[in-house]
């Protein structure tokens, strides 16, 4: 159960272990010398505590004695730096075809949506064995995207997206925790992460959901805020062109150049002049009355628009909708245990 | 000279009046004033902690309500910190003892010196209105948008008074510098000067280069609040994490403002009591620039899962590590000091060893944490929480209490209860460990900080911690007691009871206004300590009864 007493969390991704295994190797290093340290303390202390009968003659001098301890630390560091370093490359570097959820953190709640538009409430599902990446902002001030049982936590900033992934391999029901003080409810501000067999997930998900996937539901929005107006799908509009913008380098008025990833996308709704397209004039009013969740929802329509000339925007395949569909029946119908190891 | 010496006041019984203190220019005075004050506030932050960690003896939350809770943690950091921390051993052992260390009759600017007293006074007592009354509830860092836009407008008066006391600060790390440069006595060389010297030179270098930083942070917060110019509200345009950069510009460094002092303090006493020239002289010495300089360049460990980018990540990581070296080399160095020497376990130097053990396990902590693998999992959990616990209160504040038993004898002219003082570093060190050890636990199972409440499977740890926390509160209110006690009851010292080397131990305790009576010089290498030499029994350290006569008759 979540609220048994232990000493060691539980490892349910595949980061965990590596993040273990570096640990305990820097527990060891800090055993052995808190050990060596204190023995020598107490015991030079005892040896030639005031009055004893040691020998004090010729005490060694500094030089060859500083440059093997200041060696063996520094040696010592730099296998730390490096090995801490590839471990975090790993939890930096999301996965190709990773399956997309969008996170909104807001005092005090964790608002999450699937790609096929099934919304949760401080509850997050997802399936064993798959990688699974956030996007996630907050609403309102910094939060944190805190899992300990997947060893990763993430800052949720207001304004701009940040990321976060992981891949659970164990079924079961984990803490999910706020990790950055955000006001009175911080400690409120907790939910649980439920790793399901990919069966079960499927069947979970295909549950009823009246909501719009987020780049539907930007489509949607995009019309209903005559976007279209300025923005055709083919040149010649007042403004530029948004298909298959997304991912690739925009140039600027006055030179250099932006890659229009998800933040600048948004930034470009939010606040239009902040930077101008090469070519283009200052004319696209800002939207303050959008929302995060609504601005979430024109960023995935604009990312779903596919190269120029792709036609149908909007519905493209992107999200993790296809594996679920193609799963079978569930006939086994595994409801997710709520203990992650058995021990 | 010893008849003048019997003919001068000392600088407590010089002049008795109130206004004889208020307008002091004795730098000795000054540190009274400061001793008095920072035990204030110590005891006010220490209260908070004892309440909210009753909190936390239970998952739920019964004891107080969030809002306090969080009010409770924001106090004790800010007012730990800022003026307790960070102030401690320069304003009070440095002020003192730093003019006595080089042989100067008071420091550069004396006037500066009071001054800086009354600076800190005005930033603590407007810090205090503002959480007290005003419920400041961001946490001692003050982090936006949460303190620019959603906290209540207290936050401003807060930062205000943090604002304020960085003054202070500056004005102590200006006197420093420019009395150790001017006001050594002849023959006092640069290497003949004492270690505590060295930290302190460190320090004021980091007060004077880093302060100024979280002052015009704290500006840019009111000017964002006070006229909505976007600087750190995304909302108009500005940045949250150019907050934090700038923040843990000046508050990584600060780590070194308030562990540096206390390596000096530790330098002085164990060499001390192990009757030593401290081993590695010069590299202590020239280490503490170093992690000066170094500590500057390392805030981005505090930002690993910020949203800063992992290539800034790798470069910072890289850095601190680096830092750690230097630190490791010192412990080092102060073992070695030991080996042939003739050790007594004094209760300052039961500090000075309990703060190696804890120093120790703080600065090897702090390696989990610039590890950016590990950082991830525990940033912002306990595990950091312990980490600079064993660093702060481990490592500086066990060098504060060590320099207090130390040096009492010289500021006050009498000696301390000995059992008292080795039964109250035990209970301390007990107590420390109890309370902070079980959080390296927590942190790593996960529970993250300022957490009113938690789930159920911490809670045993936590129990843990709030039963330690209540041995650590007894052993510091042990001191305080015998500390006050001997004010009145303790035998009188001699001028040089430990028989240390170092000036301020050729002159009385306590010392006359003037402190030398004639210009010392100085002709012996620094700590010239004869390992065949023991420490005095106690009975010479103080002044017998008959002498003790002679030596009251004005
Ligand atoms: C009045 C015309 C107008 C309207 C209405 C308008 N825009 Fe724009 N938009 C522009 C212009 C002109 C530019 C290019 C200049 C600039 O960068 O501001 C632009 C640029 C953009 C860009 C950056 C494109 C790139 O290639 O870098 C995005 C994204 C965008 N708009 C989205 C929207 C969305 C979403 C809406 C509806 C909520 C919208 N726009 C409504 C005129 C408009
Ligand atoms: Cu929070
Ligand atoms: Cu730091």
């Amino acid at each position: 159960m979540l609220g048994e007493f232990r000493l060691w969390p539980r490892a349910a991704s595949t980061v965990a272990e590596k993040v273990d295994t570096l640990y305990l190797f820097e527990v060891a290093v800090t055993v052995f010398f808190t050990i060596l340290i204190c023995a020598l303390v107490i015991g030079m202390g005892v040896i030639y505590r005031k009055g004893s009968r040691a020998a004090r003659a010729n005490p060694p001098t500094s030089k060859w004695l500083e440059a093997i301890w200041a060696t063996v630390p520094l040696v010592l560091v730099m296998v730390m730096f490096a090995w801490g370093a590839a471990v975090f490359y790993e939890i930096k570097t999301v996965p190709d075809g990773a399956m997309k959820i969008d996170v909104v953190g807001k005092q005090w709640m964790w608002k999450l949506q699937h790609a096929n538009g099934k919304r949760e409430i401080n509850e997050l599902h997802v399936p064993v064995g798959r990688p699974v990446v956030l996007r996630m902002i907050s609403d309102d001030v910094i939060h944190d995207f805190y899992v300990p049982a997947f060893r990763v936590k993430q800052d949720v900033v207001p304004g701009r997206y940040s990321q976060l992934w992981f891949e659970a391999t164990e079924p079961g029901t984990y803490h999910l925790f706020c990790a950055e003080y955000c006001g009175t409810e911080h400690a409120q501000m907790i939910g649980k992460v439920v790793v399901m067999e990919e069966r079960a997930f499927a069947e979970w998900l295909s549950g009823t959901s009246s909501d719009d996937p987020p780049a539907v539901a930007g489509e949607k929005l995009f019309e209903r805020m005559r976007c279209g107006t300025c923005h055709k799908q083919g040149p010649g509009g007042r403004g530029p062109s948004l298909v298959g913008i997304a991912g690739k380098p925009v140039p600027l008025k006055g030179g250099g150049s932006v890659l229009a990833d998800a933040n600048y996308i948004r930034e470009s709704i939010v606040r239009p002049q902040a930077r101008i397209v090469a070519g283009y004039q200052p004319l696209m009013p800002a939207y303050p009355q959008l929302t995060t969740e609504e601005l979430n929802q024109l960023v995935a329509y604009i990312e779903s628009l596919g190269a120029p000339g792709d036609g149908d925007a909007g519905r493209s395949d992107t999200g993790p909708s296809t594996p679920v569909e193609d799963a079978t029946p569930p006939d086994e119908n595994e409801a997710p245990s709520t203990e992650g190891e058995n021990e | 000279m010893i008849d003048v010496a019997r003919k001068e006041r000392n600088y407590v019984d010089a002049d008795y009046s109130v206004w004889s203190w208020f307008l002091t220019t004795d730098h000795k005075r000054v540190a009274i004033l400061y001793l008095i004050s920072i035990t204030v506030f110590f005891m006010l932050g220490g209260a908070a902690a004892v309440l909210f960690r009753l909190e936390l003896m239970t998952p739920q939350p019964d004891f107080v309500i969030p809002e306090t809770y969080n009010k409770l943690f924001t106090l004790h950091g800010i007012l730990m910190v800022f003026f307790y921390l960070i102030p401690s051993i320069p304003a009070v052992l440095g002020n003192f003892l730093l003019p006595l260390m080089i042989g100067a009759k008071d420091v550069a600017f004396p006037k500066l010196n009071l001054a800086s007293w009354y600076v800190y006074m005005v930033g603590g007592v407007l810090t205090v209105a503002a959480i007290v009354f005003g419920g400041v509830d961001t946490g001692w860092t003050f982090y936006t948008p949460y303190s620019s836009t959603y906290g209540n407008s207290a936050v401003l008066l807060a930062g205000l008074g943090v604002f304020v006391v960085g003054f202070s600060s500056i004005l102590t790390g200006i006197n420093f510098l420019a009395t150790i440069h001017t006001m050594r006595a002849p023959g006092l060389t640069w290497f003949r000067l004492p270690l505590f010297v060295w930290a302190h030179y460190a320090t004021s270098l980091i007060i004077i280069l880093g302060t100024p930083v979280v002052s015009i942070t704290v500006l840019l917060v009111a000017v964002e609040r006070l006229f909505g110019v976007g600087i750190f509200d995304p909302t108009l345009g500005g940045d949250p994490l150019l907050f934090q950069h700038l923040f843990w510009f000046y508050s990584h460094p600060a780590v070194y403002i308030m562990i540096l002092p206390s390596m000096g303090v530790i330098s002085e006493i164990i060499a001390c009591f192990a009757r030593k020239k401290v081993f590695g002289y010069h590299f202590i010495a020239f280490s503490s620039l170093a992690i000066a300089l170094l500590g500057f360049l390392v805030w981005g460990h505090h930002m690993y899962v910020s949203g800063q980018s992992m290539y800034a990540g790798f470069v910072f990581s890289f850095l601190t590590m680096l830092v750690g070296v230097p630190s490791a080399i010192k412990v080092f160095n102060w073992t070695a000091t030991l080996y042939k020497g003739q050790v007594s376990w004094t209760t300052p130097m039961m500090y000075a060893l309990g703060f190696i053990g804890l120093f120790t396990i703080g600065g090897l902590t702090g390696l989990f944490l610039a590890t950016l693998g590990i950082d991830v999992h525990v940033h912002d959990t306990y595990f950091v929480v312990a980490h600079f616990h064993y660093i702060m209160v481990g490592g500086a504040s066990m060098g504060y209490l060590g320099g207090l038993h130390f040096w009492w004898p010289k500021m006050t002219g009498k000696m301390y209860p000995e059992t008292w003082g080795r039964f109250s570093a035990i209970v301390v060190f007990v107590g420390f460990n109890l309370t902070f050890f079980p959080q390296f636990l927590l942190g790593y199972m996960g529970m993250p900080r300022r957490y009113h409440m938690y789930p159920e499977e911490f809670q045993v740890l936590n129990v843990m911690s709030t039963a330690g926390a209540s041995i650590m509160g007894v052993g510091y209110l042990l001191p305080l007691g015998y500390l006050l006690w001997s004010l009145w009851y303790g035998k009188n010292a001699t001028s040089n009871p430990w028989d240390a080397r170092g000036l301020e131990w050729t002159i009385e305790s306590p010392p006359t206004p003037h402190n030398f009576h004639e210009k010392p010089v100085v002709t012996t290498e620094v700590y010239d300590y004869d390992p065949e030499q023991p420490l005095p029994p106690p009975s010479e350290r103080v002044v017998s009864p008959a002498e003790s006569e002679t030596e009251t008759v004005q």
